[in-house]
């Protein structure tokens, strides 16, 4: 059997090992764009904060492709899916067939056409380690910098770079921080602590224009910088499948063994949309690991066994300048909510479920909460005023306790 | 491979568990030196309520959803045990969003600790052998 991966980061790594935990033998070969060892994106951040190193970041261990016997293709494009004959064209014209394909290229970040930003000299995205690096070589104690998004990227570049720089200015339409995981009042106290590290926050406007290193804002003020970071959101990488002639939602539309319409052609993470059962909304979660469990998924079905990724929800656990929040599903619903100080606790239910949820400060124990809106337990079955107290496995009931606690999981 | 159960019924609620934890995790020889006016951060809790307490701690899952929620890498299965590469980790709680069952915790300098089944110290688990009442047991099932 030949598999080929395209992608080399958090889908792909879970494709391979899924492929290894059924087919010992079939040849894998991963094709990466990028030329570096896998690493963890989200881990960028914390390099330019010196959290990690170059090291550290490996989201595998140095000997992952030859321990799984993978052939790996770093620096290397696809440019093209024949799925009739069944190959992958690359970008120095080498064609790879195979028998079963992932593609898991994963997404690119969105920047939005603004008069003159073209002219802008220093200008970066923030979405992969030669961005952080490219950034990096651009900050000095005396830089400006101005961010353009107030999304779970943008203000993680903000705390990567804080402290190295003269200043941090966070420009967004929206009118809270973090908007498609925070309510209002999450958003104030969040803002408030990211401020408290000298971030100045710009929202409910845009960049109208750009003259060189000056903003000029819908408001009509003006932001000087020496270094611009465009984070304003990313784009799933959907055009190979797309030019192959596969379906394409928001992002690759895939079903529950995650196949593409296409035969053999399987996709995985953030290039594809899947089904939020929160809402039953099809649409792109960007989560790290719900690419691992989607590409694990695929790879167990690519190697002929049978796995289902179909419990996907939106879920979150982030944390800025030592402030941590864990969010999961959807707030469409009937609103339990407690503050104390910097605490601060939202549960949403509706039909009987818990639909999702938000911690702010504490944090512990969340995945209890995780857990009931993943497996969609009857908010019956358990006593929710302990759950509304904090995640316990004391609100369960003494039988599936003896489950959860003394038998094999 | 044998793991850590617990049988609620014998619990008698006294945390030794806890302490037996904190002592094993201290990396010190005394327990009294270890644990003395120390504000303990064990790997396994008392839950209590009423008349019904019980521990609970890593269940070493063989679909361990904090392992593949890891963004770093961190965390891995090594021959079934769960273990925290606590160098590599960054803090990010994505494995506190994961567990279905809370055992993983902050350690005090903010990244993640977990039960590993006490196997640098080897033999049963510390909290195993330390509670008088047999309702935390380390088997085969
Ligand atoms: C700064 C930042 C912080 C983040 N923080 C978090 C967080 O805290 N928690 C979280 O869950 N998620 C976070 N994310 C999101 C997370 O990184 C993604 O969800 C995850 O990386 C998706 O994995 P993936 O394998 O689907 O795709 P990607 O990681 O995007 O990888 C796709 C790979 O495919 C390659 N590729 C694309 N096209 C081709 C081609 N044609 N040929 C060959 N190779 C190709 C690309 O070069 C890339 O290496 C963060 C992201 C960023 C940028």
């Amino acid at each position: 059997m030949k598999y080929v991966i395209i992608g080399n980061s958090a889908a792909a790594v879970g494709c391979v090992e899924g492929i290894r935990s059924v087919d010992r033998e079939g040849e894998i070969t991963v094709v990466s764009r990028e030329g570096h060892h896998t690493y963890s994106r989200p881990l960028i951040s914390y390099l330019l904060l010196g959290k990690t190193d170059r090291e550290k970041m490996k989201y595998r261990p140095d000997s992952f492709y030859s321990d799984n016997g993978v052939r790996f293709l770093p620096g290397r494009a696809a440019v093209e899916i024949d799925p009739a004959g069944k190959t992958v064209t690359l970008d120095d014209g080498a064609c790879l067939p195979y028998d079963k394909l992932l593609v898991a290229t994963g997404s690119h970040p969105f920047v939005p056409p603004i008069e003159g930003l073209d002219g802008v000299e220093n200008r970066c995205t923030f979405s992969s380690l030669d961005d952080a690096l490219a950034l990096e070589a651009l900050l000095t104690p005396q830089t400006r910098v101005l961010i353009l998004g107030a999304g779970l990227i943008g203000l993680k570049c903000a705390e990567g770079i804080a402290a190295r720089v003269a200043s941090v200015s966070v420009v967004d339409m929206a009118g809270r921080v973090l908007p498609s995981i925070l309510d209002e009042t999450a958003a104030a106290l969040v803002q408030k602590q990211i401020e408290k590290h000298g971030v100045r926050f710009f929202l409910s406007r845009s960049v109208e224009r750009f003259c060189g290193g000056t903003a000029v804002l819908t408001d009509k003020t003006q932001q000087d910088f020496d270094v611009l970071v465009v984070a304003v959101g990313v784009r799933p990488n959907v055009e190979l499948v797309q030019k192959a002639g596969g379906a394409v939602g928001r992002g690759v539309t895939v079903d529950e063994r995650c196949a593409t319409t296409l035969p053999d052609i399987y996709a995985a993470g953030d290039c594809t949309e899947s089904l939020d059962i929160t809402t039953g909304e099809r649409k792109v979660l960007a989560l790290l690991p719900g690419a691992y469990m989607q590409g694990e998924a695929a790879g167990v079905n690519m190697a002929g066994g049978e796995k289902l990724y179909d419990r996907a929800i939106p879920m979150n656990a982030i944390g800025f300048f030592g402030y941590h929040m864990i969010t999961a599903g959807s707030y469409d619903g009937e609103e339990y909510v407690v503050q104390k100080g910097a605490d601060y606790k939202k549960l949403v239910t509706g039909d009987g479920v818990l639909k999702g949820y938000l911690l702010l400060g504490s944090v512990e124990r969340a995945g209890i909460y995780t857990a009931l809106i993943r497996n969609r337990t009857p908010l019956a079955s358990v006593d929710f005023d302990l759950i509304k107290e904090k995640p316990q496995l004391m609100a369960f009931s003494k039988t599936e306790r003896l489950r959860q606690l003394g038998s094999r999981r | 491979m044998k793991r850590i159960y617990v049988n609620e019924k014998w619990c008698l609620g006294c945390h030794l568990c806890e302490y037996y934890c904190a002592f094993a995790n201290s990396g010190k020889d005394d327990m009294v030196k270890a644990l003395k006016n120390i504000t303990i951060h064990p790997r396994i809790r008392i839950e209590e309520k009423n008349a019904v307490s019980f521990a609970v701690s890593c269940r070493h899952c063989t679909e361990p959803l904090c392992v593949k929620s890891c963004i770093t890498g961190a965390l891995k299965a090594v021959d079934g045990v769960i273990e925290i590469d606590q160098g590599k980790c960054v803090g990010c709680y994505t494995c506190i969003l994961a567990c279905p069952y809370g055992a993983v915790s902050p350690s005090p300098d903010g990244v993640i600790q977990k039960c590993e089944l006490c196997v640098q110290r080897g033999g049963s688990p510390a909290c195993v052998t330390g509670c008088p009442n047999q309702a935390i047991v380390f088997e085969e099932r």
